[in-house]
């Protein structure tokens, strides 16, 4: 029996902060509101640490049980904590990323109206995503899930006063939505089938089942139906296109839900749930592709785009697509390795980006920045080693995490790995595009300025001359996570992350790892990434350094084909014609005009003839409706008697 | 066995009924006799009385659970889960009213007491088990809410709303007696337990099949379900604001407490389509034609219809799953809807002139109290977790697929992720719009934080801790199953026949 660590405590805190915050803020001054959520934010910190010191003595996996939740016959369901080594990466990478994260918000945000609310919104946020990550059972993940959904929401509309931003806001919630339902229905089907949600029970009788090689049966659907809330949360095919709209938010936001935590829940769902996945290969193998197609779709898109956030958007999604892949050839280790230092380097490209925005005033645009990198010299080093790290140069952290999974990958299925490296050179090039055309060649704000440009950003700084570096409080946070992003890839070396997780994931894949691939084939798979990544560089060096005609020139021999890409394929405007504007119309016309107004007078007025005198009274009133009304009744019942007669007879 | 005389414990068991019975009766005495001024908050403070003595009363009942009046009544857990709810909620009704009369200066009046009188027919509807008292409580039932609805009297729209409900109301009880009469033909009993007792040994008679469509019918309307919810939207826009909050849950969870007897204990022959088809029907009519809905009242309304289209999910599921489910369903949609209510008639204001989706614009900044209590309330109509409207979802369509009903279930998903955004629609609007026209936000006055309070600490408590409940509706529900195999059986050979060929 290991003592209790209070684990309840960790997510407890930033809610304390939160509620002070929330309830308070208003009144506090912004020092006191800033202290409030650094001091809760950095207390769940030193709760992980507490807990990583703790780690080594105890007997894992560490379950805490608080009290029942609900129980209904033999159905149980407790409010519960569960500790393991992938909880603890989790939880590490959350409070770690998350304290930074608001560190620099502080500074960020400093002169934005609402200020306490949105500490308030980020403390909530961080309850919520603890939550999600310490759960013993899937009920409260769920609760955790839906949580950071809401959070999200509060955060992507915090500017309000933009119409962009509360409908993104809008549209992220419904999308998550639809992804949610899925969730919950693979639930249902847990509670029906197995009779439990706890994690420890749940996975220790599906593993006693066989694996379900053919056809789609209960664990595969189950898996399916949590790869579709997967791909809800974490922005997947077809579900993504709520992410890149997310980017209205402010940029910490960006940095903290949809790049470094929350939108990676659904990895971490898909890797907690392992063993029904393991039990299920078609399900596992469609993970795989769909995390593929993601990768190599989103990278398209992000080749074309202008808005820096905007590209870091669609790399994230294209990156969380390579964690897919990773899990779905059961490579859950190096999915989750990849999410680690995705949250560092991505977290950081963010940040910085932030950084930028602050520096020219609240411009986005690429096209109107250039040759920064003499003005913010600090942002610029922090983001080159971030850039680094996602284009998968040695020793970054991206190299190993990325390298990992290609190779994983090419055992599953040479075709995964093709389509993985091809990706990856994308993305080397579009964020050295992304690179040179903010750092480099000539400082192009100026003259946009000067055309009477007003910001499009909320971030009220504008109508000032050269750019300016950040305060300390948001380069300090850079610094750590640029740090993180050069060494944070080392533990990896020699498998030790791998088997460091191997007890969550088994030593099964472990094993299969080091036997598979001989080292001269590892090697040369190693030498073709760390190629795809020079060549991105390369690429982006020619086109938009030495020969910046180039790319127009490009793009117009490209005609139709590059408007696609630049339209994101049109995805937004298919779904739109699809499915929104059906339903609204249908129920606009159809339903409500047609069915409430019109059809059924129309239809009833002929039959109910003999119903007059009914409304012969209220004749002053819209006295058709009365009668059609009834009209309605009468025949629904007739349809419905009639129905029963024939169940009678029958 | 003869007819005997009743005794003191056949009072005790409908003590509820007499003791709100006589409070209505002395606010409709005292009326003419106080002074107008004072007569909001005596007869308001009376009304308030009477649900708190009605409460007691309830418990005291709770007591002595059994048969009462030659088992014509049955207190047993159900009952006792359904007189609480509805007391429940009409002492919120109350509380919300209290200022709303007065701004609308309207006459409180016979409105206290009709509201007593109809929750008489209610709490009787619950405990009734037999078919004829259960028709003449849902008309004590109907009969006040027909007149409740129409009690803004200088409205062209509350009056038409009352005429509609109650000419559509009568058409739609007729439909039930009529149902009795022939259950009675096909069954010789209007007996809940000795029906089931003969349904459920040979041949069901089609007599019976027929008779169970129309109760069915009767019952729909009430519920506000599919096909027979076209009443819903109009008569909820001209009602009184609290009193649609009313409506929407008390007289609604009384039928449901109906249909529970009906179709479960009773084991109704040939109502799984029906059913089905119902709730599909109400779920996607209401929640589509929400989508385009601008008053918040006519939205709230449409929403309640696909409401019912959940609940009715949980009947089409296997019964000792679905009874706790509705049970809970029902109680938590009250919480959330009351409360949703119980804002909106206080920013209605003078003649209900605030209710479009346009007048909640920066209600966030105006009043955050107000905006944060029904954005709660609607993240819980929504079904989002630590809220009671989740689990209530939860419940039900774990329970429709632990029956098996898969596509039910997933049409039921997909019906809720479609109603997330009308209710979306609401937060957004009061956080993130400007307000285009000044609406004046009353102070909140103490009975109406109150209400809210209570509906939001009921609604959070089922979301949060909901086993207690859940603990409690499945006992309940075990009672009302049983008896169908257990008293039904002994009834057959005594009291119940006879007494019904007589």
């Amino acid at each position: 029996m290991t003592p209790s660590l209070h684990l309840w405590l960790i997510p407890i805190l930033p809610l304390i902060g939160a509620a002070i915050n929330g309830f308070f803020g208003r009144r506090l001054s912004r020092q006191t509101v800033s202290a409030v959520a650094l001091t809760f934010c950095g207390a769940a910190f030193l709760m992980g640490l507490y807990v990583a010191a703790r780690f080594p003595s105890l007997e894992l996996p560490h379950a805490e049980y608080l009290g029942h939740w609900i129980r209904s016959g033999n159905f149980m369901v407790n409010f519960e904590f569960y500790l393991d080594q992938l909880t603890l990466v989790m939880l590490l990478v959350v409070t770690g990323v998350g304290f930074l994260i608001h560190i620099y918000s502080v500074g960020y945000m400093w002169e934005e109206g609402g200020f306490y609310r949105f500490f308030s919104y980020l403390n909530l946020f961080m309850f919520f995503m603890l939550t999600l990550v310490l759960a013993g059972n899937y009920l409260q993940m769920f609760i955790g899930w839906e949580g950071v959904g809401l959070a999200s929401y509060l955060l992507i509309g915090f500017w309000f006063t933009k119409d962009s931003a509360a409908s993104a806001g809008k549209k992220a919630f419904i999308v998550n939505r639809i992804g949610d339902f899925g969730f919950l229905i693979a639930l249902f089907l847990l509670i029906k089938h197995f009779g439990s949600l706890n994690f420890s029970q749940l996975f220790s009788s599906i593993a006693q089942q066989p694996a379900e090689t053919a056809g789609v049966g209960l664990l595969t659907s189950i898996g399916l139906l949590l790869m579709v809330g997967a791909a809800g949360k974490s922005a997947q095919i077809p579900l993504y296109v709520w992410l890149p709209d997310a980017m209205e938010g402010p940029t910490p936001v960006s940095a903290l839900i949809h790049a470094a935590t929350m939108v990676t829940a659904g990895v971490y769902m898909v890797a907690r749930s392992h063993v029904i996945f393991g039990h299920a290969p078609n399900a596992l193998t469609v993970v795989a592709i769909i995390g593929t197609l993601t990768a190599l779709f989103a990278a398209t898109i992000g080749i074309a785009q202008t808005d820096i956030k905007k590209v870091l958007a669609y790399s994230t999604v294209s990156q969380l697509g390579y964690m897919f892949m990773a899990c779905g050839v059961a490579a859950y280790s190096a999915g989750i390795f990849h999410l680690m230092t995705h949250a560092f380097f991505k977290g950081l490209l963010f940040l910085a980006a932030g950084s930028v925005i602050h520096a020219v005033g609240g411009e986005q645009d690429m096209r109107k920045m250039g040759g920064l990198r003499q003005y913010i010299p600090w942002t610029f080093m922090t983001m080159t080693a971030a850039t680094f790290a996602i284009a998968g140069f040695p020793p970054f952290a991206g190299f190993f995490s990325k390298d990992e999974i290609l190779a994983r990958a090419y055992e599953a299925n040479p075709a995964y790995w093709f389509i993985g490296v091809t990706t990856a050179f994308i993305t080397s090039f579009y964020m050295f595009r992304l690179w040179f055309m903010t750092f480099f060649g000539d400082y192009r704000g100026r003259e946009a300025a000067e055309h009477g440009h007003a910001p499009a950003h909320g971030h009220g700084h504008g109508g000032h001359g050269d750019p300016h570096e950040s305060p300390m409080i948001m380069l300090v946070p850079l610094m750590i996570l640029a740090v993180l992003s050069v060494i944070g890839g080392w533990v990896g070396i020699g498998g030790r992350f791998e088997h460091f997780l191997s007890p969550v994931f088994g030593e099964g894949a472990t094993a299969v790892a080091t036997e598979a691939l001989s080292r001269s084939t590892e090697i040369t798979l190693m030498v073709i990434s760390v190629v795809a990544a020079v060549l991105g560089f390369y690429l982006a060096y020619v086109l938009y350094l030495k020969r910046p005609e180039l790319p127009q020139k490009i793009a117009d021999s490209l005609g139709g084909l590059y408007q696609a890409v630049v339209n994101k394929y049109y995805v937004d405007e298919i779904y739109g014609d699809l499915f929104v504007k059906p339903l609204v119309d249908g129920s606009t016309r159809i339903l409500w005009h047609g069915v409430d107004q019109g059809v059924i007078d129309a239809a009833i007025n002929d039959t109910a003839d003999g119903a007059r005198h009914v409304s012969d009274s209220a004749r002053q009133m819209q006295s058709g409706n009365v009668r059609s009304y009834a009209g309605w009744v009468a025949v629904g019942a007739a349809v419905i008697i009639a129905y029963m007669i024939w169940m009678g007879v029958r | 066995m003869n007819p005997t005389l009743p005794v003191g414990a056949d009072y005790v068991r409908i003590l509820p009924e007499i003791v709100l019975s006589i409070f209505g009766m002395a606010i409709m005495v005292l009326d003419p006799l106080v002074d107008e001024k004072k007569s909001q908050q005596l007869l308001g403070g009376l009304g308030l009385i009477g649900t708190l003595a009605g409460l007691v009363s309830t418990w005291i009942m709770a007591q002595s659970p059994g048969f009462a009046f030659w088992n014509m009544v049955q207190v047993d857990g159900f009952s006792v889960f359904f007189h609480v709810l509805v007391i429940a909620i009409a002492l919120v009704l109350i509380l919300t009213s209290y200022e709303y009369m007065a701004v609308q200066q309207l006459r409180a009046g016979e409105y206290y007491g009709l509201i007593l009188f109809g929750l008489v027919g209610m709490c009787l509807m619950s405990s009734a088990v037999e078919l004829v008292l259960i028709f003449i409580s849902l008309e004590i039932s109907s009969i006040s809410t027909y007149i409740l609805a129409g009690f803004r009297r200088r409205s062209a729209t509350s009056s038409e709303s009352s005429l509609k409900y109650f000419l559509l109301g009568s058409f739609a009880t007729a439909f039930f007696l009529y149902g009795v009469a022939m259950m009675f033909g096909a069954t010789g009993s209007t007996n809940i337990d000795a029906i089931s007792a003969a349904l459920n040994s040979g041949k069901v008679p089609l007599l019976a099949y027929v008779a169970m469509a129309l109760m069915f019918v009767g019952l729909g309307f009430k519920v506000a379900a599919a096909p027979f919810h076209i009443w819903t939207p109009d008569v909820y826009e001209g009602a009184p604001a609290p009193v649609v909050g009313f409506m929407s849950t008390a007289p609604k969870a009384a039928a449901f407490a109906v249909l529970l007897r009906i179709i479960f204990e009773a084991n109704a022959p040939g109502r799984f389509w029906l059913i089905w088809l119902s709730a599909v029907l109400s779920m996607t009519l209401g929640n589509v034609a929400a989508l385009v809905q601008d008053n918040v009242k006519r939205l709230l309304a449409y929403s309640s219809i696909a409401h019912a289209g959940y609940i009715l999910v949980a009947f089409a599921a296997k019964p000792e799953l679905g009874a706790p489910a509705v049970m809970f369903y029902t109680a938590a949609y009250a919480a959330m809807n009351v409360g949703a209510f119980a804002v909106v008639s206080h920013l209605a204001n003078e003649n209900e002139r605030y209710v479009t989706l346009e007048n909640y614009a920066g209600l966030g900044r105006s009043s955050p109290i107000l905006a944060g209590t029904l954005t709660i309330f609607l993240i819980s109509l929504i079904g989002i977790p630590i809220t009671g409207g989740f689990f209530a979802k939860f419940y039900v369509f774990s329970a429709a697929l632990q029956s098996n009903l898969v596509w039910l279930t997933i049409i039921g998903v997909i019906n809720s992720a479609i109603g997330a955004y009308y209710y979306l629609k609401i937060i957004v609007v009061m956080y993130m719009r400007e307000a285009r026209e000044e609406v004046p936000v009353l102070p909140i006055p103490l009975a109406l934080r109150a209400a809210l309070a209570l509906t939001l600490a009921a609604t959070v408590y089922l979301g949060v801790v909901p086993g207690r409940m859940l603990t409690f509706v499945q006992q309940s529900a075990q009672q009302l199953l049983q008896a169908e195999h257990t008293s039904a059986r002994e009834q057959v050979g005594n009291a119940a026949v006879p007494r019904a060929t007589q």
